[in-house]
């Protein structure tokens, strides 16, 4: 491999992956340690502990959107970030008799969200109360996965709805079936577009990349929460880097 | 057949890194694997939207026939599931018949969910001062206003100071709207590699590990 190949943009990602890997192990190393890092509040995520035993003290039902993105696509982190969430909440929540439902806008995601929800009942001995309707598929264009999650909303007694995956702006007509449903909304999407909506519509809506910080809010372990300061640690690097490169095309060095 | 924890852990960290290395390394052998990986993965993908079809279904069929809450509704979904398919599967995806219920059915109701959107959002920002009165929402309530107003001449009158090139309108959604956007899209895009690496790392595991 020539010296032009080996510094090309290619590796130079490769590298930037592989130092945020590094990063991430050297934080979970110091989180099981438990030195330092301290997350910030955010109130979406103190509210959802309240919202889950306030559904399982009334009988209703927790509804978890994960979006409409695609798994192989683009969207997939987000998606992949809902199915954390699910696993959190659903585990959470499993002391109630009624366990969340979970709707998704695509086919991969509508099988994992059923595995992730038949895996977190088998890990807490409950395997018998696994019920595959549990993950739904709700439609697979933007309007009909809105339109497929309100019926879920209005009919089966939910309480709390969790956003957390890709969505549009049609997801503002889900936070209004919820709010009109007397159920509380906490939202948060990697859509800017989705965002703005949301924050106009939900109780509890998550700006920016808040939503990625939902596993180390919501007490998924250390890696969780190592993988939240590496993110920040990458961010003030870039920020930086950024800065630093207006400042130079400021000046005319670039 | 269902993996064990630890099999199925290892073959997700295996396809995942030579999928990575095969998108960033030059390496015919990498390569080639990672495409065949990849046409896998997108079989697999097409096979689990059946499975969801079929799942939506039978979440559907089971509320019809216990007669649950919103019955009708269901019932109404099977049927033109039903009917889809059967025009679909023989007049083929192009089919003068599978069109019409695409331009005729589909495209006016999602049309109609759209106007609907519209009204929801006007609805949504009026409540806004009921449901959190800060600082924020007044920026959020401003802006969205004065670039509602700038998109389009008011009764045909460009408003000075509002429309054109040196309008503030034109100012929000060139500089400071898109340099936010570009900020939470850096965020979003460190997010989502730290989650990619979570599962690399088998800390999650969203295939039931």
């Amino acid at each position: 491999m020539s010296l032009g190949n080996f510094l090309s943009g290619d590796l130079i990602g490769l590298a930037f992956v592989v130092a945020f890997c590094a990063l991430i192990i050297i934080f979970t190393y110091i989180v099981r340690k438990k030195s330092l890092l301290s997350l910030r509040e955010i109130r979406a995520f103190n509210r959802v502990e309240g919202a889950i035993g306030k559904a399982v003290e009334a009988g209703k039902r927790l509804q978890i959107s994960i979006g409409w993105g695609k798994v192989f696509g683009i969207q997939g982190g987000s998606g992949l970030l809902g199915l954390s969430v699910l696993e959190r909440i659903s585990r959470t929540a499993s002391i109630s008799d009624r366990p969340p439902v979970t709707s998704s806008g695509d086919g991969t995601l509508s099988i994992m969200s059923q595995d992730t929800l038949r895996s977190t009942l088998h890990a807490i001995g409950a395997d018998s109360r696994y019920d595959p309707d549990s993950g739904r598929l709700a439609g697979l264009t933007p309007f009909s996965y809105a339109a497929g999650t309100i019926p879920v909303i209005y009919d089966e007694e939910v309480s709390t709805t969790i956003l957390a995956g890709h969505f549009g702006s049609e997801v503002a007509l889900i936070t209004d079936a919820s709010e009109r449903n007397d159920a509380m909304s906490l939202a948060g999407s990697d859509s800017v577009s989705a965002q703005a909506v949301l924050y106009a519509t939900a109780d509890e809506p998550l700006i920016g990349e808040e939503i990625f910080a939902a596993g180390a809010y919501l007490k998924a372990g250390p890696v969780h929460i190592a993988s939240l300061h590496s993110q920040d640690v990458f961010r003030w690097l870039l920020a930086g880097i950024i800065l630093i490169g207006a400042l130079l095309k400021l000046v005319g060095v670039i | 057949m269902r993996f064990q924890a630890p099999i199925s852990v290892v073959i997700a960290i295996a396809f995942g890194l030579v999928v990575l290395l095969g998108y960033f390394l030059d390496m015919p052998l990498l390569t080639a694997f990672k495409n065949v990986f990849v046409q896998w993965a997108l079989m697999l993908a097409a096979v689990a939207l059946l499975v969801g079809v079929a799942n939506l279904f039978s979440v559907h069929w089971r509320k019809a026939r216990r007669r649950e809450k919103g019955a009708t509704s269901s019932l109404v979904l099977l049927i033109s599931l039903l009917v889809t398919i059967l025009v679909t599967g023989y007049f083929g995806p192009t089919g003068s018949w599978t069109m019409w219920i695409f331009n005729y059915v589909q495209v006016p109701l999602e049309t109609s969910l759209m106007a609907l959107l519209a009204i929801v959002l006007v609805y949504a920002i009026a409540k806004l001062f009921g449901r959190r009165v800060d600082l924020f929402t007044l920026i959020f309530i401003g802006t969205a206003l004065v670039v509602l107003l700038g998109t389009a001449p008011l009764f045909g009158v460009e408003l000075p100071g509002i429309h054109g090139p040196n309008g503030i309108k034109y100012l929000i959604a060139q500089i400071p709207a898109v340099g936010g956007a570009r900020g939470i899209l850096i965020g979003v895009a460190l997010g989502t590699l730290a989650t990619g690496l979570r599962i690399l790392l088998g800390a999650d595991r969203p295939y039931g590990g």
